[in-house]
């Protein structure tokens, strides 16, 4: 690893901390419902929409409604997607008279964007109008983030509730998470962005003279060259905040119009990792007690540097297979990276979009060395709680701080509590399921897809790597990520459905029992804690915890690790001492 | 009917409108009305007409030009694409052969080592860069077929070096078709 490497790592994480404070007050203030200068600007707009609504935003719903509320709301979010993507050609803004989705792809896409997944099985370019972009995925990818912050904050009230049926309105924070943390921050980071140079028009694409006519696989020859332009920038900046990841163009932000510069690539990178850090803290504040967001976000960064520092340094390698033929190994790795980023900006990139379940990307991770995509596909794995989603990300990372509570109880023998609430036989199971379902959905997943003609007819590269490329698909669907190995051609019956009920699965079956859980904890009363208390501010604490999510992580996954990125490392380095 | 389904309904809608509709039109209003070249794909304009976009690479295959990075797409930017392949893929070492072998018959004095961004496929396909050792790599070679001096050349490519923004973001970095109407004489 270089100088400037860990100099460009140490800025990013000294950045990104330094944003996450204001941000994470910012919005503990107005998910609480406090006034704000914001909230003073776009107070009428938030009470004029839940008044059409019908809702009155006081009425609080027992865990049982609130989930139905997000769950219907989900529902429709879904069927608009797929409506919109089955008759685009009936749209209007759609100036490459692009024809209709086929139903299976456009059931996939709908699933993906709903869920906050955004895998992407199509090319955004040649598969989708602008109209399908703007009106179906850009809005989804606001309100599927703001389902993952209310989900949240419906879990961080049920911690200050005594005795409580109720755990807030969801309406009421759907709207307030939109209007006052999407929202304005993705209007500031998409006229940034546009001003460095990602495109923003509802031009169609533009034709341009070649100064060399090209030659194409058949022969053909092609004078001009097409620039294919849309609304980019509007929703590249939601998609990196919301933790969305579907790109406007195919090879998402690898694409020079869609970050066309290492000034854009370091916004849009910090912007992935951006909310899910601050709600750590805006979680401290709003259960009284913003140590325990600094441990929890110190959890995070104890997983994240080690591998963020392994996958730099793999990248930062050539295979000695390549070096052998006369190549230069001193620029790294860069098959399937760009030449702005270089090795070390796309290695940082490829480990804050699979910390948080973003999954949008800056370089092709299917070329990465073995143990440079490892990373990404670990971090998936262990369930998108580094970071995570927005919203999701986090209440995945307090079901783990139950389990360290609970393993704690165990070696001492007491009733483990969290925030003054007794973990008992009831969250053990909610967190346990939290735990298994995604890890499940990935095994059961890839075991199927191996094993049968159609799985592997999407297997592009050879030998394990190609085993690597499915468990990547797998796990990058059940929780939610949407990055790929992208060689994996995804865009089959076989996939799209397998794949559209992993995201299923990894969302709601989350969903669910975080929701449960929340209905619990707000029911118990708050006991005061005593000598034998362990306290979840601590170091020991924030060491229990990324062990607990760690280890989970490696006993789930590292069989199926040692058959893919692990033994493909002996391979590459095993012949050639 | 549940009672959530007006609520979910109605917001769903009123949500599309703001963030799907009046979102994008006011970023599009405002980058097209302050930054409206590069809001349009930042394109370079000639005498003769539209010349590319800066930021979208372009072939170039003449020995008095410089080539560009490798593209799985051949620079076709109507689809943009990656080889994906890995690096054990002897797909990729054969590709990586051929290309190295290419470069050496349009230069078979060349004694510098291969610059790897040269032999290896770019993400995008569309990569408007290479990297100053890469061009450094052809400059012998484009200096004799377009009969000028290699200082002149090399001087060339210095000038249109970009590096680092901030001194430690991204990579320093030339831009192929900038370059190439630069030594073509294009103003």
């Amino acid at each position: 690893m270089t100088a400037d490497a860990l100099v460009l790592c140490g800025l990013y994480v000294g950045v990104l901390v330094a944003l996450a404070i204001p941000l994470g007050n910012h919005c503990a203030r107005v998910l609480a419902g406090e006034p704000t200068l914001l909230g003073k600007l776009l107070g009428p707009l938030e009470r004029g929409m839940l008044r059409a609504a019908g809702v009155d935003p006081g009425a609080e719903m027992s865990w049982r409604d609130y989930t139905a509320c997000v769950l219907w709301f989900n529902l429709f979010g879904l069927l608009a997607v797929y409506g919109l993507q089955r008759l685009q050609h009936l749209l209007p803004l759609n100036p490459q008279e692009l024809g209709p989705v086929a139903p299976d792809l456009a059931f996939n896409t709908a699933v993906s964007f709903a869920s906050n997944t955004n895998w992407q099985a199509y090319g955004g370019e040649t598969t989708l109008s602008y109209f399908t972009q703007m009106v179906g995925l850009t809005t989804q990818n606001f309100v599927s983030a703001a389902t993952g912050i209310a989900v949240l904050v419906a879990l961080a009230r049920a911690f200050t509730r005594r005795r409580a049926e109720t755990i807030g309105n969801f309406w009421a924070d759907l709207v307030r998470a939109t209007l006052y943390v999407l929202l304005p921050l993705s209007l500031v980071l998409a006229v940034a962005l546009a001003a460095d140079g990602v495109v923003q028009t509802l031009a169609p694409a533009a034709e341009v003279e070649l100064v060399q006519p090209a030659i194409g696989p058949e022969g053909q020859v092609a004078f001009q060259q097409t620039i294919p332009l849309g609304p980019a920038a509007s929703q590249i900046a939601i998609k990196q905040l919301g933790t969305n990841g579907g790109g406007f163009y195919n090879v998402n932000s690898a694409h020079p119009l869609e970050n066309p510069t290492p000034v854009t690539n370091f916004l849009e990178c910090l912007a992935l990792l951006l909310i899910p850090a601050a709600l750590c803290l805006t979680f401290g504040k709003l259960v009284g007690d913003r140590r325990q967001g600094w441990a929890l976000l110190g959890a995070m960064f104890a997983i994240f540097v080690p591998l963020l520092g392994l996958c730099v340094w793999s990248e930062g390698q050539l295979a000695p297979q390549l070096v052998e033929l006369g190549v230069d190994p001193s620029a790294g790795n860069l098959e399937g990276k760009e030449v702005r980023f270089g090795a070390a900006a796309s290695a940082l990139w490829a480990t804050a979009t699979t910390a948080a379940s973003n999954g949008s990307v800056n370089a092709m991770h299917d070329s990465f060395n073995p143990l440079g995509g490892l990373v990404p596909m670990w971090l998936m794995q262990v369930g998108e709680v580094v970071f995570g989603g927005v919203g999701s990300g986090l209440y995945g990372m307090l079901v783990f701080a139950l389990l360290a509570v609970f393993l704690a109880g165990l070696m001492v023998g007491r009733t483990p509590e969290y925030l003054g609430k007794k973990i008992e036989a009831f969250e053990v199971k909610m967190a346990a399921l939290v735990v298994l379902l995604p890890s499940a959905a990935v095994l059961v997943g890839t075991a199927i897809a191996v094993a049968g003609a159609a799985g592997r007819a999407g297997v592009s590269n050879p030998g394990v790597h190609g085993f690597s490329e499915v468990l990547y698909g797998f796990s990058s669907a059940a929780n939610n990520n949407g990055s790929a190995f992208a060689g994996l051609g995804a865009d089959s019956l076989f996939y799209n459905l397998s794949l559209g009920l992993c995201m299923l699965i990894g969302r709601y079956g989350i969903i669910v029992p975080v929701l449960a859980l929340a209905g619990a904890l707000a029911r118990k009363q708050t006991v005061p804690p005593g000598p034998g208390t362990m306290p979840t501010h601590s170091p020991l604490f924030v060491f229990l915890l990324a062990a607990v999510v760690v280890l989970v992580g490696a006993l789930t996954f590292v069989p199926a690790l040692a058959l893919g990125p692990i033994v493909e490392h002996l391979q590459m380095i095993g012949t050639h001492p | 009917m549940p009672r959530a389904i007006r609520p979910a309904i109605v917001l769903l809608l009123l949500l599309t409108g703001l963030t799907g509709v009046v979102y994008p039109l006011l970023v599009t209003g405002v980058a097209t009305s302050l930054f409206s070249r590069a809001a349009h794909g930042s394109l370079m304009r000639s005498r003769v007409g539209t010349v590319g976009s800066e930021l979208v690479g372009q072939s170039f295959s003449a020995p008095g030009d410089f080539w560009g990075r490798p593209s799985a797409v051949n620079y076709d930017a109507r689809s943009s694409g990656a080889s994906n392949m890995g690096p054990l893929n002897e797909d990729l070492h054969a590709a990586v052969r051929a290309r190295i072998g290419a470069l050496r018959t349009a230069d078979p004095e060349a004694t510098l080592p291969v610059p790897a961004d040269l032999v290896l496929a770019s993400g995008s396909g569309l990569d408007p860069h290479i990297s100053p050792a890469a061009a450094r790599y052809q400059a012998r070679r484009v200096a004799r077929a377009r009969g000028r001096s290699e200082a002149e050349v090399l001087a060339l490519i210095e000038a249109h070096t970009e590096g680092r923004a901030l001194g430690i973001l991204g990579e320093p970095r030339v831009n192929v078709l900038r370059l190439n109407r630069a030594l073509a004489g294009a103003p």
